[in-house]
């Protein structure tokens, strides 16, 4: 087969001109309220959910976006200056982090990859703590039972399964007790993924006992240096069929219609239906990581394309257009990120390094006879470094890394 | 007191863990209405419901990870891997996952799922249904590795492992399961991580767990006869292990033999041996000797005879450490 009939998985947006807004289709059954123009689209099941919308929470959407989006710059500086050991940015995929993260309770659970700094925002997580991770003295920054967001997955994957099967929990916590307060988990993960049997199978899992689960794949377009075209030939979307639940194809730099068909979608499954597939269709403008280098395999008119359908952009002009926000907002939105920014480095760079002692004692939760041999072990170990009179002795520094 | 075989044990066992335990619930392929290719699960699901005895797509990577998802949630799953062999498309689950999740949490989220894993060989199956892949588990951090070897260890233990708040996989001797004993269901005596000395010996230790405890038992039966006294410890729990047991007897013995059917090359003999040599030094009067399977894929069944460590050569390490 050549590359001729591999599928386009590229999306063209309407030219919309003069005409009137409220006829024109999305393209390719992209469910999209708002065009790269800054203009609504219709959706005869969609645009009703942005009726609702508040200005309050419009605005929401835009401060959030941008406030993930600088912190995201700050993160990335800090690689750069050698504070972190890796980083891992979001920038272009603030629609549908921020879009599907705002829609959910809390009462859902989420179970993140390792990029969803947006969706942390939107479940309370201190961005500050996911630099712990980044900065190597933590796999833990934050308790996921303080807000429902679960720790990082970096084993592409797992985590689906993981959802599905605390999906399954809240089924039987239902049937135990009706009272109990109905809840939809989040399991996201992206187009690479996809690919992974963990995928396919937690898809089984969910459809077979019609788990209360939303698989939110943000199809970003690269996995690291490889193209979505080689991960599928079909929209990933087409494949929620397959296993017998709805998909949606959703423009993921639209954070209204991202945040339209996550409502959709929750509702769906807290209210018992089963699981539904969401595909955030948006784009990785920067690196895979801060150690990638994207100038190797893809073009910079591919990510100029792509920054031409920017989502905060879009919204901003929509803000504007409709009188929603004035130049004092977009002002205090800034210096707050800014602000921000430089609480998570001052918070970033007084960061301890945590007692090696502290890896011994979480190995297991019940005591272990080997952990304890070992941990003595260390201790003599250390003590016989020690400086007579000072008591201070190796594995207990403080600092940077 | 009651008799009843292995298999029935852990059936009771599981059955008494089900019925106090309303988080517990068992998840598997084939262990609902069939009771598993074993019947270890017979009449569960008729007793617990489909919801609590749940018959799982046939994927060993969902079942385990969805294990995790529901012990995140506070369930105890109990997951039957159906054959050694089997257990391969959930290893990234255990091993990257399961073992993990308390240490990468910093010790605030736990998953106490419990794997059941029938192992060993001397059934005259196929491929892939013989294996004892212990070592490759044991390797890893975070998960607790048990083998009963009796009934009454094999009702308790599983309880025992359940109730446990880390993740514990169960290897079970398959070629064991009818093998009948006598079960204690008042009492459990030991904790599921302790060894235990099942024949007092002076001349030499035989360390086994799981299906070769039977078979070191008859060798020191047959060594016996023969004027030497040999001690048999039933280690129990591979992860961890108990070497302040093995170390007391090699203490008194200064000879030890350790038997599984894994392969020697890096399996948990020579864990046992190492740590025994330093232990024991100026104790023992032989090198540790390690008894097990070579370093082959398991052999198809009509040689597995040949392959799997059987009372004679028990007894001819035990002749090369009396030698010394």
């Amino acid at each position: 087969m050549g590359a001729a009939q591999l599928p386009s998985t590229e999306f063209e947006d309407s030219d919309v001109g003069d005409a009137p807004l409220k006829d024109v289709p999305p393209a390719d059954n992209l469910v999209q309220l708002l065009g790269p123009d800054g203009r609504l689209r219709y959706d005869a099941k969609f645009s009703p959910y942005i009726a609702r919308l508040t200005p309050e929470k419009l605005r929401s959407f835009y401060r959030d976006m941008a406030t993930v989006r600088r912190f995201d710059q700050e993160a990335t500086a800090l690689q750069r200056q050698g504070e972190l050991a890796l980083w891992v940015p979001l920038t272009g995929q603030e629609a549908a982090q921020i879009g599907s993260g705002q829609a959910t309770e809390p009462q859902d659970y989420i179970f993140p990859t390792y990029r969803e700094h947006g969706v942390a925002l939107t479940r309370g997580v201190d961005l500050s703590h996911l630099l712990k991770l980044f900065r190597g003295i933590s796999n833990a920054g934050w308790n996921p039972k303080d807000t429902n967001f679960h720790l990082y997955s970096l084993v592409l994957a797992v985590q689906t399964l993981h959802a599905v099967g605390y999906a399954m929990g809240i089924q039987r916590d239902l049937a135990a007790d009706p009272a109990t307060e109905p809840a939809a988990v989040v399991a996201y993960f992206g187009d690479g993924a996809s690919s992974e049997g963990d995928v396919h199978e937690s898809m089984v899992f969910a459809a077979s006992y019609q788990a209360p689960v939303v698989f939110f794949c943000q199809n970003n377009h690269w996995a690291i240096s490889v193209p979505f075209e080689v991960q599928s030939r079909i929209p990933l979307v087409n494949r929620a069929g397959g296993y017998g639940f709805p998909g949606i194809r959703v423009d993921g730099n639209d954070v209204l219609a991202v945040h339209a068909v996550s409502e959709w979608a929750l509702d769906h499954a807290r209210s018992g239906q089963g699981p539904v597939l969401i595909e955030a269709f948006t784009y990785r403008l920067g690196a895979h990581t801060t150690a990638d280098d994207p100038t190797k395999y893809r073009l910079a008119a591919e990510e100029e394309k792509w920054r031409a359908k920017d989502p905060l952009m879009r919204l901003e002009k929509y803000l504007r257009a409709e009188n929603l926000a004035d130049d004092a907002f977009f002002s205090s939105v800034k210096d707050d990120g800014d602000a921000l920014a430089a609480s998570v480095r001052k918070t970033t760079l007084a960061m301890t390094v945590p007692d090696i002692r502290s890896s011994f004692a979480n190995v297991y939760a019940q005591t272990h006879p080997l952990v304890t041999e070992e941990l003595a072990w260390f201790e003599n170990y250390a003590a016989s470094f020690a400086e007579p009179g000072t008591g201070s002795a190796a594995g207990n520094e403080t600092g940077a890394p | 007191m009651t008799t009843m075989t292995i298999a029935k044990a852990i059936n009771e066992g599981l059955r008494t863990t089900l019925a106090a335990n309303p988080k517990a619930l068992i998840m598997g392929e084939d262990i609902g209405a069939l009771g598993g290719v074993y019947r270890v699960t017979e009449g569960l699901k008729a007793e617990f419901g489909a919801d609590r005895v749940m018959d799982t797509p046939l994927a060993e990577s969902g079942i385990i990870g969805t294990a995790i998802g529901m012990a995140l949630r506070g369930y105890s799953p109990i997951c039957e891997i159906q054959f050694d062999g089997f257990v391969f498309p959930g290893f990234n689950q255990i091993t990257t996952q399961l073992a993990k999740i308390h240490t990468r949490s910093s010790g605030q989220l736990s998953a106490p799922v419990v794997i059941r894993i029938p192992y060993g060989g001397g059934i005259g199956s196929i491929e892939h249904h013989s294996e004892s892949p212990e070592a490759l588990f044991a390797h890893t951090a975070g998960l607790r590795i048990i083998s009963p070897s009796n009934a009454h260890d094999a009702y308790w233990m599983i309880q025992q492992a359940v109730a446990c708040p880390d993740p514990v996989i169960v290897f079970e001797p398959k070629r064991r399961y009818w093998l009948k004993g006598e079960v204690n269901t008042e009492s459990a005596g030991l904790d599921a991580f302790s060894a235990q000395v099942l024949r007092s010996g002076t001349d030499a230790t035989v360390v086994a767990y799981g299906p070769l405890v039977p078979v070191a038992l008859a060798a020191a039966e047959a060594a016996d006869q023969e004027g030497h006294s040999v001690e048999v410890i039933d280690l129990r729990s591979i992860s961890p292990i108990d070497f302040d047991a093995v170390t007391a007897s090699v203490e008194k013995t200064g000879r030890l033999i350790v038997a599984h059917e894994a392969p020697t090359f890096g399996g948990l003999g020579g864990e046992i041996a190492a740590r025994i040599s330093e232990r024991c030094f100026y104790a023992l009067e032989a090198p540790a000797l390690r008894v097990g399977g070579f370093h082959m894929p398991y052999p198809v069944a009509r040689v597995e005879e040949h392959y799997l460590p059987d009372i004679d050569r028990i007894l001819e390490a035990l002749d090369r450490a009396l030698a010394y």
